[in-house]
């Protein structure tokens, strides 16, 4: 992909605030303010961030019996979602593994969809394709900005009375500003908060609107990240891909029971056998206990010396006040308080199997 | 007592045939927040273009390469437990190493401030 990189409606807004602007899976995004990631992650946990999210995927699917339709594709209840409430899932292949991660939306007469940026040009063929009856349309007219941490409600909240009624995982349309919004409480840091789809004619004033909040500043990608990581959040390309199934990602309570039980996926040959069986390896949580970040590709060694599996996430994270990580582990290893060795550069590091999250998740349920 | 720069954005002020090395501000700027240095020891020797330390911030690991052939003869061991230093005076308090010169004449290679300001612009 050499084409130039994609700016996103809040661009200017970006340069505006003096974002330090990286190319992110095509897409010119801040990686960070002059606040700093750490600074912009600690505001997230402890008042409230802005993100720009506009270079994901937003989708709508029109059709008969959309939530069925998607179950085919999905190994979630998508049938069953009520209106007005979002839910967790992904796109799974033949072999049981992961093809993407997404959300969905009950939006009454449609369904809302939002997949990963670098992965829109295959979800939505892969939608066309396989959802027989179903009108599919990306959104390029819609930034999506995440307002997210503990007082997410109160900045939105101000501008917007009806996201304070909304609870975790539930989704409305409100006027935000004077122009209609699709609000969703959710998000990817572990924090209460919002996702918010605005037309892109008003969305660099709406998110003004947000930032003139005493408690709320811009954050970039680099404090997604760490937030995402020290929430136990996946990242696709990193902790799950085509090739690594739910059960080892250890998202199978993604999976609800009915779907489980009966199958009807792609994939579920594999991911219900795991279910009984075990999988070959699993994701955990990794707490190094020197001060030594490590990164994707650090291979984890047991007690014993033996290679078990290596480091998929893998950063500083700032509220834990000390390195994290997160890793596949064979099977028959990974029960929290095991003692592993990191390889950074050739050395062993010591480092301990933790439970996930490294930070307790603040949804407003 | 004088100051001389690399490309890779350290600088090494020289005192007869010892230094003490250190980045740039402007390479601080551009790591962003350290979080772990990994040194040498003293008594390592190194060469020019080598590999001679870590520098990890929340994003990412850079490598420190060596601007000349040498020896560590000491290393700033505060930077272990304030890594954080290397953004606030990485030009002062926050050196890395000192280190004795094999070849005093491999500092001709180096650019002088002028030199280094022309390089970042």
């Amino acid at each position: 992909m050499t084409d130039a990189p994609k700016r996103t409606p809040l661009y200017d807004l970006h340069v505006e605030l003096g974002g330090k602007m990286v190319d992110f899976a095509g897409w010119e995004m801040p990686v960070q303010y002059p606040m700093g990631i750490m600074g912009e992650h600690k505001q997230c946990r402890e008042k409230a961030a802005l993100f720009d999210v506009s270079h994901m995927g937003q989708v709508i699917l029109r059709g008969e019996n959309v939530g069925e339709k998607l179950e085919t594709l999905c190994p979630q209840a998508y049938a069953t979602l009520k209106e007005g409430k979002a839910r967790y899932g992904f796109f799974t292949n033949e072999d049981g593994g992961i093809m993407d991660d997404l959300i969905v939306s009950n939006a009454g007469d449609h369904y809302f969809v939002v997949v990963n940026a670098a992965l829109r040009h295959q979800d939505i063929p892969h939608m066309q394709a396989n959802l027989d009856g179903v009108e599919v349309t990306e959104i390029f007219d819609r930034a999506l900005v995440a307002v997210q941490g503990p007082k997410a409600e109160e900045v939105v909240g101000e501008l917007c009375p009806a996201a304070r009624e909304l609870k975790f995982m539930e989704t409305a349309i409100a006027e935000i500003g004077g122009v209609e919004c699709r609000i969703s409480r959710l998000g990817y840091t572990g924090e209460d908060g919002y996702e918010i789809s605005i037309p892109e004619a008003d969305a660099i004033r709406v998110s003004k609107l947000f930032l003139a909040h005493d408690d709320c500043e811009p954050a970039g990608l680099g404090a997604r990240d760490s937030l995402r990581l020290e929430a136990g959040l996946c990242l696709y390309g990193n902790d799950i891909d085509q090739s690594t199934s739910p059960i080892e990602a250890s998202l199978s309570w993604a999976i609800q029971k009915r779907r489980k039980e009966e199958g009807g996926f792609p994939g579920a040959a594999r991911i219900q056998k795991e279910l009984t069986e075990g999988a070959a390896k699993k994701l955990v949580g990794i707490k190094p206990e020197g001060r030594a970040p490590a990164r994707q590709g650090v291979g984890i060694q047991c007690a014993e010396g033996n290679t078990i599996g290596a480091i998929t996430s893998g950063s500083f994270g700032p509220t834990v006040g000390g390195p994290v990580a997160m890793g596949y582990v064979s099977a028959g290893h990974g029960e929290p308080g095991e003692k592993v060795n990191l390889i950074i550069r050739g050395k062993a590091q010591p480092a301990e199997i933790v439970a996930l999250p490294f930070v307790t998740q603040n949804y407003k349920r | 007592m004088a100051t001389y720069y690399s490309e890779d954005h350290e600088w090494i002020t020289v005192e007869g045939d010892t230094a003490t090395l250190g980045i740039t501000q402007h390479a601080a700027d551009q790591l962003g927040e350290v979080v772990f240095v990994e040194q040498r020891e003293a008594g390592d020797e190194f060469e020019k273009g080598g590999e001679i330390g870590v520098i990890e911030s929340v994003k990412a690991a850079s490598e420190i390469y060596a601007p000349l052939d040498g020896e560590v003869i000491e290393v700033n061991e505060a930077l272990a437990d304030n890594p954080g230093a290397l953004n606030e005076s990485p030009e002062g308090d926050a050196w890395i190493y000192k280190i004795k010169l094999s070849d005093a004449s491999q500092l001709d290679d180096l650019m002088d401030l002028d030199g280094y300001k022309a390089l970042i612009g």
